[in-house]
């Protein structure tokens, strides 16, 4: 039987894997998007899990507005990507120093 | 429902003439830069006349999921002066790369602070949030075609992206191991014995707000956006969201995680002692002024923590205080910084640059000081004002060591405010020639606050006192 601790052992793993990609990873800026949207699917899974075991169901309609936030916070993303590449020509982390101190 | 409605005005007016703003931007293109921010600047007005209409008013709508109260007119108000402020001085900056798009950011971002200052619920804390972050990112990469703007954008975007996302993640533990997002409801689950479940809820949550009003060890980000953004968005992030943010963290801290105060108060003397200490020294050596005042913030957000970690009404009160006369005085900051150019029309942002400015642009350089003074909380400034009422808050809650460390803390601070005021008035004149051009808006608002922060201030303490306490008792 599938009990809310595995839920949360899957949720908090993904959220861990997140936080990694965002912070190991030095190569591409693509693939740090792609670590927010991993953590915000820990996040739902969590809402969603809870919200049956609570028998509630505010934390599905939660879900449903994280998902909504997350679709437009990466189309912003993107397009902010869009204009940084236009500039430099490059999406590499180790690239962005423009600014030092 | 409908009775709810209007209990809502400044957020339907602002939704209402954002939108507006949007279509008269799309219909007429970016020419009317002029009648964009008007219509701004109308709507912020309205808002702020309905909030003050609502004085008094202590009501929770839509299901409790947002408060009607004092606490967050008061929020509300400082943070729509400090957007029309930052609408007034864009198109000078931007001269012909204004677009409409930026008063209609500007005041979609006052809408999520204010539904952010107002929040009684996760839902409505997280929606406000990132209606306020989402305008952000954009305003932060507005000069697309430079470098620095889309970096600092970028930066900005995923720093900010992570921050939610962990504040996220404390939400759904607090939500599960208190079975409701009601501010309400989870201070009564945190009444009993704390499972590790809140415990770790409380810790998350407190550390993506925490990166919001850009805390130490959540920082990183504040000096490269600063510098990078355009100096009417900088003047902007260091405004308004600021006060957005700190009165969520207040909110949540005493409306939500009230009975829980021996948990979260060491996480917030931790970030208030590391924040007043970095802020300090890491302000030291700073050659870009921006650096500087990103630096400067990071270090104030630490004493406003201490008021918060007091987590009393008079600390609340502290709090409110402190941030109206922050804001002024980093506003007023940034305006000088404003009209700093040199012979071809660049801005200055060097500080070596400022050397004999007292002899270029005396009454700039007599602002400048003001503020630098003022940020610093040297007495006669009425800087020094909320300063003394945080470090009393703190006191009267038992935390003397903290207010010590405080006050040792803000001693360091005090030495590169007082080196720029050197640099402007002991130096040998610097190469670049500041251009005298004068701008009578914003030579006004520079004049009034710099007014306000010196003498002035002290005859507005009972009136800030009357308010404030208005404000923060709601929480109580």
């Amino acid at each position: 039987m599938i009990s809310v601790g595995h839920y949360l052992a899957v949720s908090a793993v993904l959220f861990t894997l997140g936080v990694l990609g965002i912070f190991i990873n030095r190569k591409n800026i693509i693939v740090i998007l792609m670590a927010i949207e991993l953590i915000l699917l820990a996040v739902n899974i969590n809402l969603v899990a809870f919200s049956s075991a609570l028998g509630d169901l505010v934390g599905q309609v939660f879900a449903m507005f994280v998902l909504t936030v997350a679709a437009g916070e990466a189309a912003i993303g993107l397009a902010i990507l869009v204009i940084y590449f236009r500039g430099r020509g490059t999406i590499a982390v180790d690239d962005a120093n423009r600014m030092k101190g | 429902m409908t009775a709810d409605l209007a209990l809502i005005w400044p957020e339907l007016i602002l939704t209402i003439g954002g939108l507006v703003t949007l279509m008269l931007g799309t219909f007429l293109g970016d020419r009317q830069v002029g009648l964009y921010q008007l219509a701004a600047l109308l709507t912020l007005a309205a808002a702020a006349v309905a909030v003050v209409a609502l004085f008094g008013v202590n009501a929770s709508v839509f299901s409790n999921t947002l408060a009607v109260d004092n606490f967050g007119g008061f929020a509300k108000l400082v943070i729509y002066g400090a957007s029309a402020v930052s609408i007034l001085i864009a198109p000078r900056f931007f001269a012909g790369g204004m677009r409409a798009e930026y008063p209609v950011l500007i005041l979609f971002a006052a809408l999520g602070m204010g539904i952010m200052a107002s929040s009684r619920d996760l839902m409505t804390l997280y929606v406000g949030l990132e209606l306020n972050s989402l305008a952000a990112y954009v305003l932060a990469s507005f000069m697309r075609s430079d470098d620095r703007s889309s970096e600092a954008g970028l930066k900005y975007f995923v720093l900010g992206a992570l921050a939610s996302g962990m504040l996220l993640y404390g939400i759904s533990l607090l939500y599960g191991f208190s079975g409701t997002t009601d501010f309400a409801g989870i201070a009564a689950a945190m009444g009993g014995k704390l499972n590790p479940g809140l415990i770790f809820g409380i810790v998350f949550v407190l550390a993506g707000l925490a990166f919001k009003v850009s805390a130490v060890p959540f920082h990183m980000w504040t000096p490269d956006v600063y510098e990078g953004a355009p100096t009417p968005v900088t003047a902007f992030f260091a405004s308004a969201p600021k006060v957005a943010a700190m009165a969520l963290m207040t909110r949540v801290a005493i409306d939500a995680m009230g009975p829980a105060i021996g948990a979260w108060q060491q996480i917030i003397i931790f970030l208030a002692l590391a924040s007043i200490i970095l802020g300090a020294v890491g302000a030291i050596g700073q050659k870009n002024i921006k650096r500087l005042l990103a630096y400067s913030s990071i270090n104030n957000v630490g004493f406003m923590l201490i008021g918060l970690a007091a987590g009393t009404q008079a600390g609340v009160q502290a709090v409110l205080t402190y941030l109206l006369v922050y804001v002024v005085t980093t506003v007023g900051a940034f305006l000088v910084l404003l009209q700093l150019r040199d012979a071809d029309g660049n801005y200055v942002e060097s500080i070596p640059a400022l050397a004999g400015l007292s002899q270029r642009r005396p009454g700039l350089a007599a602002a400048m000081a003001v503020f630098m003074l003022s940020l610093a909380g040297i007495p006669p400034l009425f800087g020094f004002w909320p300063k003394l009422l945080v470090f009393q808050a703190a006191v009267n809650a038992n935390l003397v060591p903290l207010a010590v460390a405080g006050i040792v803390a803000s001693v360091i601070g005090a030495f590169y405010y007082i080196a720029i005021i050197k640099t402007m008035y002991f130096d040998d004149k610097s190469e670049v020639e500041i251009d005298g051009s004068r701008n009578i808006v914003e030579g006004s608002i520079i004049t009034v606050s710099a007014l306000w922060l010196s003498i002035v201030g002290y005859l507005f303490i009972p009136m800030l006192t009357v308010a404030s306490a208005a404000a923060a008792s709601v929480l109580f």
